[in-house]
C-alpha cells in the first residue's frame, strides 16, 4: 500500500463527500459509536450485520459477545445477544446453538479474549465440529486497555508491555489462530480477512457470508478472523493505521481462505 | 436408587433438556445420569472439556429459555465461579448441582466465590426423597425468580441408595420466559441483550447502578419468601442442636434418641441455606439455655447461626473437619454415637465446656 492512498484528515476535503451507498445497516441501532477515529472494529461489525442479512437471518440470528472495545456495540447490533465473559463465548454460544440448532449463532470476540483468555474454548469448539460461527476482531493489541500484548502481537510491534517491541526470546510467539484451527478436523471453513482497505471490507463481508453459509449448511464449525486497525494502540497517527495494519499485522497473520469444505470435495 | 441417578432423573421430570458437566468424584456418577437420561427425551448433555466450559455451556443453553443444569463438586465450582457471579446478575435461572466433598462448601455455596454483589437460592437436601423434591423446587424456583438455584448434596447422598418414588410434584404458574433469545426480534428495535451490567440495545450508556440495585431488591424478596428449615422437639428444648444436609440426618437420629431417655434436646435444620432462617434460630434461642452447631467443617454456618441468635444464648461449635483418607467427605464424624456424645457433654458441662474433638 502506498501512502497517497490513505485520506488526509488533517485538512479539509478538496471535494465534497459524496454518498455512495446506504449509509448503516438495517441491523445497526443508532447512528454512532465510541470508539476511537481509525479503529477497524466498526467496519468488520458493519460487515457482520450485512452478510446476517446476506444470508436472511435476520430473525434466526443470535450472537454471544465477548469482552472488548467492540462490546459496546451489543447496545446497537439489532440481533439477540448474550454478554458473555471474557474468552468464554464459544462455549456459551455452543450452549445456545444445541437448544435452538435452527438459529444462526455466533461469537464476536477480540484477539485478547479469544486468543489470550479463551483460546481452550475456541479450539474445543472447533473440535467438537460445533456449528457455530467465531468471529475474531484480531488488532494484535488489547485495545480497550490502552495498548498492551497479546497473543497475536506481532515480533517487533511495540505495546505498552513491549515497549523495545515484541522479541521472541523474552515474550514468546505470535500463535496464528486461523491456521491453527484450520487443522482441526471438527472446523469446515476458516478464513482471515482484513478491513485496511475497501476490498478488504468487501472480502470480509464475502467470507462471513461463506462461513453462515457453512452454518446453515451444517457443515461443522466456522471461523473468520477479521484483522482490524488499532492506531491508539500501536501508538501510530490515525491515518497511518492501514498502512501499519497492512506492513506489521498482516506480514504475519496473512490473508486468505485457510480451508473451504468445497476445495474438499 | 442411588442419589446421584434419582437427581438426574428428578432434574429430567422436572423438564431439564440440557446437562453440561466435567467428571469429578462424587458427582461423576450424576453427570453420568443425565448422560444416559437426556438423548432419550431429546435433550443434550455434553462432557465439557473443563468445569469453565461447562458453565459456559449452561449459560448459553438456559439463555435459551431451556431448562439447563450444571454441576461439580465444590473444587469444580471453584473453577465456576465468575461464570455463577454473572449468571446471576444476568438473572438466568440456571440449577446447579454440588456434590460436596463434606460440609466444607458452605461458605462457598452461601457467600460464593465470585466478583461482585449475587446470591443464589441453596437447597440442601438430607436424604434422597428430599433429594428428589428439591430437584423439582430448584429449577421452579429458578425460573420463578429468574435466579441461579444451587443444590448442595454430598458424597452420602450422592453414592448411596434409598427406595424412593419420583414423581412429579405440582407447581403454580410460572412467569412467561420472554426474556430468553431466541432470535425472532431481530430488526425489529427490540431485540434482547442479556447482560450483567445493564446494557441496553439503543442506549449508548450503561446503568449498572441501577440496574444492581434492582436484582438487590429482588434478592431482598427471596429472602423474605423462599426461607425454608425444619424443626423437632423445640418447644421444650434447653439446647437446640442447628445442622445440614447428611450431617442433619444423624442429628434428627441422636436427638430422637436422647429425647427418649428424657433429655430435653431439639434440632432445627435449614433447608435453604441461603436464605438462611434467621427468624427460626432466634426464635429457637428464646427458648433454649444454648445452641449447638453440628457441621463437617471448621465452622462456617455457624456465623449463620450466631449472626441470627444476635448473642441472646450461647453458640457452641460440636461438629468439625471429619473426612477420609481420599478427601472426599466421608469421616468418623459422620455416626450418631459421636453426636450423641457430644450433645450429652454440652447437656452435662454447658456451653463453656469446649466439646472434645477427638471424640
Amino acid at each position: 500500500m502506498t501512502r497517497d492512498r490513505i485520506l488526509d484528515t488533517a485538512t479539509p476535503p478538496e471535494a465534497p463527500s459524496r454518498r455512495v451507498g446506504p449509509r448503516k445497516p438495517d441491523l445497526l441501532l443508532g447512528d454512532s459509536h465510541h470508539l476511537c477515529p481509525g479503529c477497524g472494529e466498526p467496519l468488520a461489525v458493519r460487515a457482520l450485520l450485512e452478510s446476517i442479512e446476506a444470508v436472511a437471518a435476520r430473525q434466526a440470528a443470535i450472537g454471544v459477545v465477548g469482552i472488548g472495545c467492540y462490546t459496546t456495540f451489543s447496545g446497537s447490533m439489532d440481533v439477540d445477544l448474550v454478554q458473555a465473559l471474557h474468552g468464554r463465548a464459544p462455549s456459551v454460544a455452543t450452549g445456545v446453538k444445541r437448544m435452538r440448532p435452527e438459529s444462526l449463532v455466533f461469537t464476536l470476540q477480540g484477539d485478547g479474549d479469544m486468543v489470550n483468555e479463551g483460546l481452550q474454548e475456541v479450539i474445543h469448539t472447533a473440535a467438537r465440529g460445533e456449528g457455530v460461527t467465531c468471529v475474531l476482531l484480531n488488532n494484535g493489541v488489547f485495545g480497550e486497555t490502552g495498548g498492551h500484548m497479546t497473543a497475536t502481537t506481532a515480533l517487533g510491534q511495540r505495546t505498552k508491555n513491549t515497549l523495545e517491541g515484541r522479541d521472541a526470546g523474552y515474550h514468546g510467539y505470535p500463535i496464528l489462530i486461523g491456521d491453527l484451527l484450520a487443522q482441526l478436523e471438527g472446523t469446515a471453513f476458516a478464513a482471515r480477512t482484513s478491513v485496511h482497505d475497501a476490498a478488504g471490507v468487501a472480502r470480509t463481508r464475502r467470507m462471513l457470508t461463506r462461513a453462515f453459509e457453512v452454518q446453515q449448511q451444517g457443515q461443522g464449525f466456522s471461523f473468520v478472523e477479521v484483522l482490524t486497525m488499532c492506531p491508539t494502540g500501536w501508538f501510530v497517527p490515525t491515518a497511518e493505521g492501514p498502512q501499519y495494519m497492512d506492513e506489521v499485522l498482516g506480514r504475519v497473520h496473512v490473508t486468505g481462505v485457510l480451508k473451504d469444505p468445497s476445495a474438499r470435495a | 436408587m442411588e442419589g446421584s441417578e434419582a437427581i438426574a432423573e428428578a432434574a429430567v421430570l422436572a423438564g431439564c433438556r440440557f446437562f453440561a458437566g466435567y467428571p469429578m468424584t462424587p458427582f461423576t456418577e450424576v453427570l453420568e445420569g443425565f448422560a444416559s437420561k437426556l438423548p432419550a427425551v431429546g435433550g443434550t448433555c455434553i462432557n465439557a472439556e473443563s468445569e469453565i466450559e461447562a458453565v459456559g455451556m449452561a449459560w448459553g443453553a438456559v439463555a435459551t429459555g431451556a431448562r439447563a443444569a450444571t454441576g461439580s463438586t465444590g473444587q469444580g465450582l471453584s473453577l465456576m465461579q465468575e461464570s455463577l457471579s454473572e449468571i446471576t446478575r444476568a438473572e438466568l435461572p440456571l440449577v446447579v448441582f454440588n456434590m460436596a466433598r463434606g460440609q466444607a462448601d458452605y461458605y462457598q455455596a452461601t457467600r460464593g466465590g465470585g466478583h461482585g454483589d449475587y446470591r443464589h437460592i441453596v437447597l440442601a437436601p438430607m436424604d434422597i426423597g428430599e433429594a428428589v423434591a428439591l430437584t423439582q423446587t430448584a429449577f421452579d424456583l429458578a425460573f420463578r425468580w429468574r435466579n441461579p438455584v444451587l443444590v448442595y448434596g454430598d458424597y452420602l447422598l450422592a453414592h448411596t441408595c434409598e427406595a424412593v418414588a419420583i414423581e412429579p410434584l405440582p407447581f403454580d404458574p410460572l412467569p412467561e420466559t420472554d426474556w430468553a433469545v431466541d432470535g425472532r426480534l431481530g430488526g425489529s428495535g427490540r431485540s434482547r441483550l442479556l447482560n450483567s451490567i445493564g446494557m441496553q440495545k439503543g442506549r449508548g450508556e450503561i446503568d449498572p447502578e441501577r440496574f444492581w440495585k434492582r436484582i438487590q431488591a429482588k434478592h431482598d424478596e427471596i429472602a423474605r419468601r423462599e426461607v425454608r428449615f425444619d424443626s423437632d422437639h423445640l418447644e421444650d428444648a434447653e439446647l437446640v442442636v442447628v445442622a445440614f444436609g447428611s450431617a442433619a440426618r444423624f442429628v434428627r437420629y441422636a436427638v430422637g434418641q436422647l429425647r427418649e431417655r428424657g433429655a430435653r434436646v431439639g434440632w432445627l435444620r435449614p433447608i435453604t441455606l441461603w436464605p438462611f432462617c434467621s427468624d427460626a434460630v432466634a426464635r429457637a434461642a428464646e427458648g433454649a439455655a444454648q445452641l449447638a452447631v453440628y457441621e463437617l467443617n471448621a465452622g462456617q454456618m455457624i456465623d449463620d447461626v450466631r449472626l441470627a441468635v444476635l448473642g441472646r444464648a450461647p453458640v457452641t461449635a460440636i461438629g468439625g473437619i471429619s473426612t477420609d483418607t481420599s478427601g472426599f467427605g466421608v469421616g468418623s464424624l459422620l455416626d450418631a454415637d459421636v453426636v450423641m456424645r457430644r450433645i450429652e457433654a454440652l447437656l452435662e458441662r454447658g456451653p463453656e465446656a469446649s466439646p472434645d474433638r477427638e471424640a
